[in-house]
């Protein structure tokens, strides 16, 4: 059951499995939470019914993608101890709190109001539902913003001591208010709303090609494009930002995303479009580089020096070759999302929004984007980090658990057979769902029953729901 | 000086406390699963839960990061000890809290999704009570290092401990449906519910004939003067709810089976902490040695006594808001 690996492999193994797993669910989560606040917001300032039934339409998403996040980062939370008992140990002091909070202040935020938000309409007045939604919304980023400063902390640690070989945390806003952190959590941040952008944008783009042209589906399709050309160039502000960030802090890292090998003293680095980083030659094979866009990029101006990864030992290297490709299929992505917003602007200008086939096509197709973004990142960032699991403090080898290949070998074979099973399903659900679409709920349907037969709704705003959906259908007409 | 760990061990004590009746209730309607066969019938013990089962389990998530915080070293040594049982019962919890969800959402896969529901929720129960039993029974350390074997957790005891689980979880969900049912799952239930009460009493007995016999110094604790006469109220007690118990499903009363149900635990689980305190690694590491720096548990503190209140009082809310029975045919909550 050891796969001929060792137990500190498996353990990286089974880590980066569940975790990758675990992300893109709090990232759907994240993203439609605040998404689900502006429609329900909208909804009550306008009384447009669209807003409400696309609200009943995402929310659906949302449970799923929530139930699955809560689950899977139930298994993370345990990992520390299991499989990473010697981290918990020596660095718990910091983590733990840390992870206490995000538990304490979100989590429950979150779980709590969750039941009003999702069981709770016709129980209690639209604008008590409607704060629900909003501390749901708030809940998901205060959950965000303890993990991001737990996991900024290890990459850029600081405010502590060492004692008797623990991690003795000594001045708490200078460990949440790492180096790191700010850019970190932005940079999350709006990953996380593009993932939902992307995924709203996409399911409208499924139902246009479909033949598909009401309300429900243009409203949708041009609110996430609008979101995507806000928050597409804001992107790359902010990550170009979070690279000078971690030039400065962590070195190495950056070289290896560049496969940056020898400093350029009083020369240009230039920027590899391709190329092959080799861990054991020390080089870049079959590169392919654009002259002064490296130093460019990394230091701002035309001749600025970048350590080479040669300056750092061996054993304090990253892995290169990984990062240099889990970051150009991030920035490729970014890129994508910015062409497609972009093209929807264009394409409004000339009211072909919702004609378009090619860019509804091209919408549909970047609807996984956000999460390959967001996966590569997080590849680059971690797998930057090593050999580290603190940085220049604690080495990924010593934060192992005194466990044995063949435990973690066949909790990795189970976890791998559960989670594709399970999150399998889930995200069949999904598609299943975004594959039905948004409908007009105030219309006689069964399966929303429960809306209208909750005993304590007034009859009157049911027909009031009516009479205006009348209208819409009314003006689709026109 | 304040003691902090005293004051941590108060918290995390009464957060696992509260998951146990809150979770135990709805893992227990998993486990009375087979004994109602209808779909709709099983809707109902679903609807019964849907609305808080997430919430439940969240105290346990605020139990496990209330030791990661202030006590790590229990974190690490429990958890590297209890691997493959912690392991698995997370992956039980997890087909549990899916076919939850999806459930509700299949139409031809629904009788695979009550299999995942009965299963999950059954070896989660027998996983929850094999932890238990391995931890009373010790975790071997050195120099805050897991020194045991991989399989230390798998005695007869601990075995004996996780069917104990399934039969008290079992317990605590029939008198939960007792209250929130009527008509014919009420009356099953209610017919269900004396043996089950007796069924805890017997496993309770013999765990605690059990416990101080194999472990001297747990004997030592119960039976020297003059803790003999301040704990002997705690059997006497369970005596008399279990009493109660029975004469209250007997006169058909709805809440109070649930109610006394609760006293039992709450009195099983005193027991509990009365044989092992101050050990929190038992045998031999107290809660003192195993504290995180002041610093740490004072910071998590902060958040911890500014949040719980809010938490506690919606979740009070949110029962109250889903209050009242349900019946077959309601419409539920999905």
């Amino acid at each position: 059951m050891t796969l001929g690996l060792t137990a500190l492999e498996l353990a990286r193994i089974q880590f980066a499995f569940t975790v990758s797993f675990h992300i893109i669910f709090p990232a759907i989560s994240i993203g439609l939470a605040s998404f689900l606040a502006v429609l329900e917001w909208r909804w009550l300032k306008t009384k447009n019914v669209v807003y409400q039934d696309l609200f009943k339409f995402w929310i659906k998403i949302f449970a799923i993608a929530f139930g699955m996040g809560v689950v899977s980062g139930v298994v993370m939370s345990y990992q520390f101890g299991t499989n990473w008992s010697e981290f918990s140990r020596i660095a718990g002091g910091v983590t733990g709190p840390l992870l206490a909070y995000e538990v304490l202040s979100a989590f429950f935020l979150e779980a709590g109001f969750l039941g009003i938000m999702l069981f709770g309409w016709g129980r209690v007045s639209p604008r008590a539902h409607f704060f629900a939604t909003l501390m749901v919304a708030i809940g998901t980023c205060i959950s965000m913003f303890w993990i991001l400063a737990s996991n900024s902390w290890m990459h850029t640690p600081q405010g502590f001591s060492i004692e008797n070989g623990i991690i003795i945390p000594q001045n708490w806003f200078e460990i949440v208010f790492n180096p790191s952190f700010p850019y970190r959590f932005i940079h999350m941040a709006i990953a996380a709303f593009l993932v939902a952008a992307l995924l709203v944008s996409a399911t409208a783009a499924w139902h246009l090609l479909k033949g598909r042209r009401d309300a429900l589906v243009k409203t949708s399709f041009s609110m996430a494009l609008w979101l995507i050309m806000v928050l597409a160039p804001l992107q790359i502000l902010v990550g170009d930002n979070h690279g000078l960030n971690t030039l400065h802090y962590q070195p190495a890292k950056l070289a290896a995303i560049e496969g940056h090998w020898e400093t350029n003293k009083n020369e240009a680095m230039p920027l590899y479009l391709f190329g092959v980083p080799d861990m054991q030659e020390e080089r870049t094979k079959y590169g392919v580089s654009i002259p002064y866009l490296g130093s460019l990029i990394m230091t701002h101006s035309l001749n600025g020096e970048v350590k080479g990864l040669k300056e750092f030992a061996p054993e304090d290297r990253p892995n290169s070759l990984i990062i240099f490709w889990s970051f150009r299929v991030m920035v490729g992505m970014g890129m994508l999302m910015l062409l497609l917003a972009v093209l929807g602007l264009w394409l409004r200008r000339s009211d072909r929004l919702y004609e378009s086939k090619w860019f509804q096509r091209f919408a549909l197709y970047m609807g996984p984007s956000g999460f390959i973004a967001l996966l590569a990142g997080w590849f680059t960032t971690e797998v930057g980090r090593q050999p580290w699991v603190v940085y220049n403090v604690l080495r990924t080898k010593d934060a192992l658990s005194p466990v044995s290949a063949s435990q973690v070998g066949i909790t990795l074979i189970i976890f791998v057979l559960v989670y594709f099973v399970v999150f399998g399903i889930g995200i069949y659900y999904m598609l299943k769902l975004m594959h039905k679409g948004p409908q007009f709920l105030s219309s006689h349907s069964e399966e929303h029953a429960d809306v209208d037969q909750t005993p304590m709704r007034p009859m009157s705003a049911v027909e009031e729901s009516l009479a205006k959906l009348e209208s819409i259908r009314e003006n689709r007409h026109d | 000086m304040i003691d902090l760990s005293l004051i941590w061990i108060v918290i995390i004590g009464i957060g696992v406390l509260i998951y146990v009746i809150l979770d135990g209730f709805d893992l227990g309607i998993g486990i009375l699963f087979p004994f109602i066969k209808g779909s709709n019938e099983r809707d109902v013990l679903m609807n019964t839960v849907a609305p808080v089962w997430d919430g439940n389990e969240t105290w346990m998530v605020l139990g496990g990061a209330g030791l990661f915080a202030a006590f790590p070293l229990v974190y690490s040594t429990v958890l590297s000890a209890l691997y493959m049982p912690i392991i698995l019962m997370v992956i039980a919890l997890i087909f549990r809290g899916v076919a939850f969800e999806f459930r509700f959402k299949a139409n031809r896969t629904k009788h695979l999704w009550d299999k995942a529901f009965i299963g999950g929720s059954i070896f989660a129960s027998f996983l929850q009570g094999i932890v238990l039993g391995a931890y009373i029974q010790g975790i071997k350390t050195l120099n805050g290092v897991y020194a045991g074997g991989q399989l230390d957790w798998l005695t007869p005891f601990s075995v004996f401990t996780g069917i104990g689980v399934v039969v008290l979880y079992a317990t605590l969900g029939c008198g939960w449906l007792i209250y929130k049912t009527d008509a014919e799952i009420q009356e099953k239930m209610f017919s269900m519910m004396p043996k089950l009460i007796i069924a805890v009493f017997i496993i309770f007995g013999l765990v605690s004939i059990y416990t101080p016999l194999s472990q001297p110094q747990i004997a030592e604790r119960w039976f020297s003067q003059p803790q003999l006469m301040y704990f002997s109220p705690v059997p006497v007690l369970v005596l008399i709810f279990t009493g109660m118990a029975l004469r209250a499903c007997k006169q058909k009363k709805e809440l109070s089976p649930f109610i006394y149900t609760l006293g039992l635990v709450f009195l099983a689980y005193t027991g509990f902490v009365i044989s092992l305190w101050p050990y929190i690694i038992p045998p031999s590491v107290t809660i003192w040695q195993a504290a995180a720096p002041a610093n740490s548990q004072l910071f998590a503190l902060i958040g911890a006594l500014l949040l719980i209140p809010i938490i506690l009082t919606y979740t009070i809310f949110s029962y109250w808001i889903f209050k009242g029975k349900v019946r077959v045919g309601d419409t539920g909550y999905h």
